[in-house]
């Protein structure tokens, strides 16, 4: 059992750091240029390639690009019904959820307020969902390299045309195809065909339709594989499915799932360490990596103790019968009062852990460390539901998302992870006495103000929004269970878009569905539109914000080391950093975290038993 | 705006590349190299009818057949075009009484001792194909009686239709309801 539980964990986290090494080292080298590029490849690369450029008009073209990103992404979906590959004739999207699905795709987030299998033609699949998992995961990757450039004082940042070009077809393309070959191989279909209607072995079972006949089950197929290793691979994290990584056909068996989880760590884990090859610092990235390993570790470690080790108390023996007061927002007065009949031990076999959402291919720990790395990586994906874990389980998913640095996304994790080393150095700095000194330059006003305010985007963007819908019927009328759990679900939303991962409690009420739907969830347009303004401030502020400091940084004239320098490389500093983080994070969040998953734990229905 | 042509045209070569020719690659190599897979792993009957698919779970309720896990997809259970899960938090006072009622059906089966929590919580995608051995084992005495066979037969289906763990570590012990249950239609 010991074994079962924390192999899976432990294997994940040591071949992501064996694979990242070799990996790291491949793609520093295709970022600095060294290789040489077959003729036709060597063309396109040439004729992009709109000359160095500094970080006015790296960032420029970042957003120039990302503009004609945004518009064909929403006609994609706005022209659904005419496009082809859509037997199945789905129509349009509502206009918010477009407007919500396009800014989340753009920004890496894949935060989904729509269900793949019931709104999206396989036109839409590839042309919106894979093309824009590609494009969205190189943005990041390319603003770190930016950065990188910008710290390393060379003349220009580099061209973005270029770097998009490197990142995509260098290293996105190959990697895909490999995963993708491994999930078809698994059993994830891979196929323009759209649906296939069987009559069940056991007809009636599915019941009858208003007409009296027996329901034939609709198996939805499609360009599964294809989606599913980018996704993964560029922690987009955006299902086929409505029920993502969860799904059969989306992560078909327990070794599927093993490489579903490990291809969206590889890149971040390896980003690290290219950080160090490039700025040819290796010790420093290997204390940064120790520090993010650290986090990990102490997230799995706690959804796994919380969730697959404590099953849910409210389903074994509770001898007397017991009412509670429970707040509700949809019962009158706001109070509902719950009676727990007595159960002379309600005889549940819990040895798997809390089973609610979860598959039984997967393994035994598989859900709840899934659910933490998918997170720590913001990728988004799940393969068993958020909603329904523990209560102090739901702590380590949300703790990924509001650190944001934990390896993070492709690229900005990392540029989250320096702001707070910049911010730490500054702190030390203070302490001592010392102008703080990072790389060798000294950190002025300007880069701290430029690093504070790229951090503080996102605790604003979480909580602010949190409070208004938590204050207002947009808030209460979505949430599908009563008392802190719900107030949990608001605020893993408003966490998850800021953090551009996409997992979600997906009770919430948030999807309007197709334009003509007589019956959408009453708050989905204030959902669609608050969610999509905060990913799309939330992924551009921060990266813009950190390039800008990374050049003023560079530009400065570099002091080589002395005695009372404060080292980068030692154990001292990655303490100073993982204290920053933690302590910023905890002054940040520990108030809605005891308002909502904690809160939850310790009642009214008392979650200890 | 010098920086327009090139992001156009590298948007137009990425459209190309990932919405055309990566698609394209993988749906031809796994057409030749796994063409069951490819196609949505489905079962057929002796006609080469397609009767469901080995990885998508199907609802079953006659006391002849195992059932699978409770399945909380959109609209109705086991529906393939709406996967889903309950969503309920561990301490809805609702899901509560949902999962002692779905304990108490089972006890009106003849079901005794303790109950494999996979029949009573439903699954993430809704489509869970499996159950535990465990949760098989408790409903052999119902579809031995209904079928009148000997226990013995039964449990030797399951206990052949368990598969373990791959590479010894990743999934938990499971049962292929559908496959199973072809078996015992199959048998008698």
């Amino acid at each position: 059992m010991f074994v079962q539980t924390w192999l899976l964990p432990a294997a994940l986290l040591v071949t992501a750091t064996i694979v990242a090494f070799p990996l790291s080292r491949y793609l520093a080298w295709i970022m600095n240029g060294k290789y040489r590029s077959l003729p036709v490849l060597g063309w396109f690369e040439k004729s992009l390639d709109s000359g160095p450029q500094d970080w006015k008009q790296y960032t420029g073209s970042l957003l120039i690009f990302n503009t004609v990103l945004f518009i064909f992404g929403y006609l994609v979906l706005a022209l659904q019904p005419v496009m082809p590959l859509n037997p199945d004739g789905k129509g349009m999207l509502f206009p918010s959820t477009i407007f919500n699905s396009v800014i989340s795709f753009m920004t890496n987030t894949n935060l989904q307020h729509y269900a793949g299998d019931v709104h999206l033609s396989n036109f839409s699949q590839i042309f919106f969902c894979i093309a824009n998992m590609f494009i969205s995961a190189s943005v990041g990757f390319c603003a770190l390299v930016a950065i990188i450039r910008a710290f390393r004082g060379d003349s220009s940042l580099g061209n973005y045309f270029v770097d998009m070009w490197r990142v995509l077809v260098y290293m996105f393309v190959p990697a895909a195809l490999l995963f993708g070959f491994i999930f078809v191989w698994q059993g994830s279909p891979m196929t323009l065909k759209s649906s296939y209607q069987v009559t069940t072995l056991e007809p009636t079972a599915m019941g009858t339709t208003d007409k009296g006949e027996v329901k034939r089950q609709t198996i939805v197929v499609g360009p599964v594989a294809a989606l599913e290793s980018i996704k993964m691979l560029g922690t987009n994290g955006g299902g086929f499915f409505g029920m993502n990584s969860a799904h059969p056909f989306e992560n078909p068996t327990g070794l599927s799932n093993f490489f579903n989880t490990l291809a969206m760590m590889v890149f971040p884990f390896a980003l690290v360490f290219m950080y160090g090859r490039m700025l040819g610092r290796m010790r420093h990235s290997y204390v940064i990596f120790a520090v993010m390993l650290t986090l990990m570790a102490g997230t799995v470690i706690w959804s796994v103790c919380y969730d697959t080790l404590r099953p849910n108390p409210g389903l074994t023996a509770h001898p007397v019968a017991r009412t509670y007061i429970i707040p509700n927002a949809k019962a009158p007065g706001g109070k509902q009062a719950v009676r727990l009949p007595a159960v002379a031990g309600l005889p549940l076999d819990q040895h798997l852990g809390n089973l609610e959402g979860k598959e039984l291919r997967f393994g035994t720990s598989a859900g709840a460390t899934f659910d933490a790395l998918t997170t720590d990586v913001t990728c988004g994906a799940v393969n068993a539901e958020e909603d329904s874990l523990n209560p102090l389980a739901a702590l380590s998913p949300m703790t990924g998302m509001w650190l944001n640095c934990i390896f993070g996304g492709k690229g900005v994790g990392m540029i989250n992870m320096l702001l707070y080393v910049i911010i730490g150095i500054f702190i030390a700095g203070q302490m001592v006495g010392r102008t703080p000194e990072y790389l060798g330059r000294k950190i002025g006003a300007r880069e701290v103000k430029l690093a504070v305010i790229a951090l503080l985007v996102h605790p604003l963007l979480i909580l602010m929004p949190t409070g208004l819908f938590s204050a207002t019927s947009w808030g209460l009328k979505a949430v599908s269970n009563p008392g802190a759990h719900g107030f949990s679900q608001m605020l893993y939303q408003f966490s998850s878009a800021s953090a551009n991962n996409g997992s979600a409690f997906d009770g919430l009420g948030v999807t309007f569905g197709f334009v003509n739907n007589p019956n959408p969830s009453p708050t989905a347009i204030p959902w669609d539109i608050a969610t999509g303004l905060v990913m799309l401030f939330s992924r551009y502020l921060p990266i813009i914000a950190p390039i800008a400091m990374a050049a003023f940084l560079g530009a400065k004239k570099a002091s080589p080391a002395g005695l009372g320098t404060l080292r980068d490389d030692t154990a001292t500093f990655g303490f100073l950093v993982l204290g920053t983080i933690l302590i910023v994070g905890a002054l940040l969040f520990l108030p809605v975290a005891v308002l909502g998953p904690i809160a939850e734990h310790l009642g009214p229905i008392p979650f200890g038993g | 705006m010098k920086e327009l042509k090139p992001a156009i045209l590298l948007f137009i070569i990425f459209t190309i590349i990932c919405g055309g020719i990566y698609p394209a690659v993988v749906t031809g190599i796994a057409a030749v190299a796994f063409p069951r897979q490819a196609k949505g792993s489905f079962i057929t009957d002796k006609g080469g009818k397609e009767i469901g698919s080995s990885l998508i779970g199907q609802p079953f309720s006659d006391p002849k057949y195992f059932w699978p896990r409770p399945s909380a997809a959109t609209d109705f259970a086991y529906n393939a075009i709406g996967s889903g899960g309950s969503n309920s938090g561990p301490t809805n006072p609702d899901y509560l009484k949902t999962v002692g009622d779905r304990v108490k059906a089972l006890r009106d089966t003849g079901v005794t001792g303790s109950i494999p929590a996979d029949l009573v919580q439903a699954s993430g995608s809704g489509l869970d194909p499996h159950i535990s051995p465990e949760a098989a084992n408790v409903q052999v005495a119902r579809i031995a009686k209904a079928r009148g066979m000997s226990e013995d037969e039964v449990a030797k289906l399951v206990a052949a239709h368990t598969e373990e763990r791959q590479l010894g570590f990743l999934g938990d012990p499971r049962v292929n309801v559908l496959e199973v249950n072809l078996a015992l239609d199959a048998a008698k």
